[in-house]
């Protein structure tokens, strides 16, 4: 007798409304000869049945559902001794009604068994049973109850067709709001966690402070007890490791557009193009230990051949292979834009003499700039928030350097440092993530804003 | 990016359906293609897009100072023929030119010449205006600054300046010569793009159906401008319109799938045509 039962045999119901609903509209017109004094197809009346069916009934069950425990809950609470109760914290209530349920299931609870908490137990596996069973009843006369409104419903002059649409549409604005709201709602965890944060840790020390040494102490007199949240080291090595990231990124991405969609023969540009596309499909957490085992190493020996000082973990390491990583980034959003400049501008170009070199730089680069901007823009933003690679090849040190052989660390990497393995969740240490987080989406959004209203500004130029 | 051979051969396809059934008469030039004062000299012009013959064994001469029409239905190739005459073909994959077309006694299509230098002297005007987004003063400073056709910044003024002139455009566009040429009415647009070709001081200028997307009060400044511009350039059109080809040329050719049918004065192929094909077109029995 679970909910799942109760699903199906409520799709089953509806199969049955859809075809009754059907039989019903050509009849009501008068048989298969006259259906074009139905207002719509058959089939539309059977689906104004089924819907009948289906969503009053559904709704009732997802709030049964949704609500039944709370209510059970109550009632056996109301009916414990009063005596029991008193004087205890919310927390303590939680933990016996915790008890109770536990008891009814039969598994183990944590305190002795009281006979009230028994009696309290077995209340509750009987209020259970009547739960589900009232729900079972609830939920089928809904969905017959439905199924005869639309039974009653069908004319030849009922418009089943826009009614079926319009449900169909409520649906879609209710999936699309889904979206939307669990965005909001991250953004609005994100937002309280880091305003308390922000309580323990004053903002001009997180936004400008050069020290960051997150580890707060558990007992006083532990070793860094104090904690410094100055969040300006990790932003530059951020920023560090991404424009070295998009000094590799944009020249190789830009020149492989220009390539192939200009240049390269079609043979060549059907090979080449999802060649490059692979560089995409290539897991993040791959280009980590390619760039902390191979990449790094190399830096380094080639760095002490020159006499330089390289720390294993460099900046430039974890640079460099994000920046391959973003290659095709760059490169499809370009080829996208380059080849969306209308043949007639290449025309008008070489109508006047022009080689197709300088087409490609004074008349299809210029036109497609705003374009290719765009498309940095949503590269760099990529680049901002990537993790995988630099928590394997960036380092963990916080150091404030414009050295890119140094090690640094980033906003991603010291996020993930806070939050993994065991810890307290009202330590402002904890707390330092999200406003971490918090930090870098208000930026990568800016990015993205900027640049898909470049990008779309540049669309509309064309069309 | 180019345009593929499928797409041609899908466009050529089209005069299939054209083509009369019955009796195949002759398709042999009627008319006399030669002119006493040639710039352009073509002869036994053949094109192929892949395996496809676009271009049939066409001859004709372009003559000094005068305005050349080609009329025909769609898809008979005048449009394909008229881009021979800068190379503009080449740019389409799969394309392929025989014969000789000569530019002042030079041939065009010899080994060592150079397409890009040619399409300066045989400057292109499109269907659809195709200004670069850049200024109205860069659209026209464009080829100038490609060629280095002038020494400073008052040179290249004064280029611009006199371009606009003769396209007709100066009066209206020279207070906002730094706004885009985009930003300009389609006629104005096209005529901007005369003045941008005129700015390379071409020899000849082509002109693919110049008019086709502009109203008939456009059309008809163009159509005045093309009659001005004759005095210093040899123009060839390819046009739709028949009462277009009778008022600004001073010769026609008929084409008809792929073969040049008939040339001639306007006057004559357009009141006593010799061809039944040409008087069946002109007289809009089909087309």
């Amino acid at each position: 007798m679970n909910p799942s039962t109760l699903l199906i045999v409520l799709l089953g119901l509806m199969a049955f409304a859809y075809h009754f609903g059907r039989k019903r509209a050509i009849s009501a017109a008068g048989g298969v000869a006259r259906l074009n004094t139905l207002h719509s197809l058959p089939a539309y009346y059977g689906l104004y049945a089924a819907l009948w069916a289906g969503i009053p009934a559904l709704l009732l069950m997802g709030l049964w559902v949704g609500f039944q425990n709370e209510i059970l809950i109550t009632i056996v609470k109301s009916e414990l001794p009063p005596e029991i109760l008193d004087g205890m914290s919310s927390g303590q209530i939680g933990l016996i009604v915790n008890d109770i349920k536990n008891l009814a299931s039969g598994t183990i609870v944590s305190g002795v068994v009281t006979p009230e908490m028994q009696a309290a137990a077995d209340r509750y596996t009987q209020l259970d049973q009547i739960a589900r069973w009232a729900m079972w009843l609830a939920v089928l006369a809904v969905a017959v109850a439905g199924m005869g409104y639309a039974w009653a419903k069908t004319k030849p002059t009922m418009r089943a067709r826009n009614r079926v649409e319009t449900i169909f549409m409520v649906i879609l604005v209710i999936f699309s709001s889904i979206a939307i709201l669990t965005t909001l709602g991250i953004i609005l965890s994100v937002l309280f966690e880091s305003l308390l944060f922000f309580k323990s840790v004053s903002p001009l020390e997180f936004f400008f402070g050069t020290l960051w040494s997150p580890q707060t102490a558990l007992r006083a007199d532990q070793v860094g007890a104090s904690g410094a949240f100055g969040a300006v080291p990790l932003f530059t090595g951020t920023l560090m490791v991404s424009a070295i990231a998009m000094l590799v990124a944009v020249p190789i991405g830009l020149m492989s557009a220009i390539y192939l969609s200009e240049y390269a023969p079609r043979r060549v540009r059907s090979y080449a193009k999802p060649t490059l596309e692979v560089l995409a499909g290539v897991p993040t957490v791959v280009y980590g230990f390619f760039a902390a085992l191979t990449v790094a190493p190399v830096i380094r020996e080639l760095g002490i051949s020159l006499g330089l000082d390289v720390a294993s973990e460099s900046a430039l390491a974890a640079g460099l292979v994000m920046g391959i990583m973003i290659i095709p980034f760059v490169s499809s959003l370009s080829e996208d834009v380059i080849n969306a400049v209308p043949q007639a501008m290449r025309d008008g170009s070489y109508a006047l003499g022009a080689t197709q070199s300088e087409t490609i730089r004074r008349v299809i680069i210029p036109a497609a700039l705003p374009g290719i901007v765009g498309g940095i823009l949503l590269a760099v933003s990529r680049a901002i928030g990537e993790t995988m690679i630099v928590v394997m090849a960036a380092g963990l040190a916080a150091n404030l350097t414009a050295n890119p052989l140094d090690s640094v660390t980033t906003v991603t990497v010291q996020i993930v440092t806070l939050l993994t393995g065991d810890q307290e969740f009202d330590s402002p240490k904890t707390m330092a993530a999200f406003a971490l987080g918090l930090t870098l989406f208000v930026v990568t959004l800016t990015l993205n804003v900027i640049a898909l209203q470049i990008v779309r500004k540049y669309r509309e130029q064309y069309e | 990016m180019s345009t593929t051979v499928d797409e041609m051969s899908r466009r050529t396809g089209a005069m299939s359906s054209a083509e009369l059934s019955g009796e195949r008469e002759s398709r042999a030039t009627v008319g006399d293609v030669t002119v006493a004062n040639p710039r352009m000299v073509c002869r036994d012009v053949d094109v192929w897009y892949g395996a496809k013959q676009a271009i049939k064994g066409v001859s004709l001469d372009i003559g000094k100072n005068e305005v050349v029409s080609m009329i025909g239905p769609s898809g008979c190739g005048k449009s394909t023929f008229l881009r021979c005459l800068n190379r503009m073909n080449d740019t389409i994959d799969g394309c392929r030119v025989t014969g000789s077309i000569q530019l002042d006694g030079q041939d065009i299509y010899d080994k060592g010449l150079d397409p890009v230098p040619l399409r300066a002297q045989v400057g292109m005007v499109f269907q659809k205006p195709n200004p670069f987004p850049k200024s109205i003063y860069e659209n026209v400073a464009y080829g100038a600054r490609i060629h280095g056709l002038t020494n400073n910044k008052a040179e290249l003024d004064e280029l611009v300046s006199a371009s606009l002139q003769k396209a007709g455009l100066w009066n209206e566009v020279k207070d906002r010569l730094d706004q885009p040429g985009t930003g300009l009415s389609g006629g104005q647009q096209q005529r901007l793009c005369i003045a941008r070709t005129i700015a390379v001081s071409p020899e000849v200028i082509l002109m693919d159906e110049p008019c086709s997307a502009l109203d008939p009060i456009a059309t008809a400044i163009i159509e005045e401008l093309i009659d001005e511009l004759r005095a210093n350039y040899s123009i060839a059109i390819v046009t739709h319109s028949m009462q277009q080809a009778a008022r600004v040329s001073q010769r026609t050719a008929y084409f008809h799938l792929g073969d040049l049918i008939e040339v001639g004065e306007t006057n004559q192929i357009f009141t006593n045509p010799k061809h039944r094909l040409t008087e069946d077109y002109i007289t809009g029995r089909f087309g």
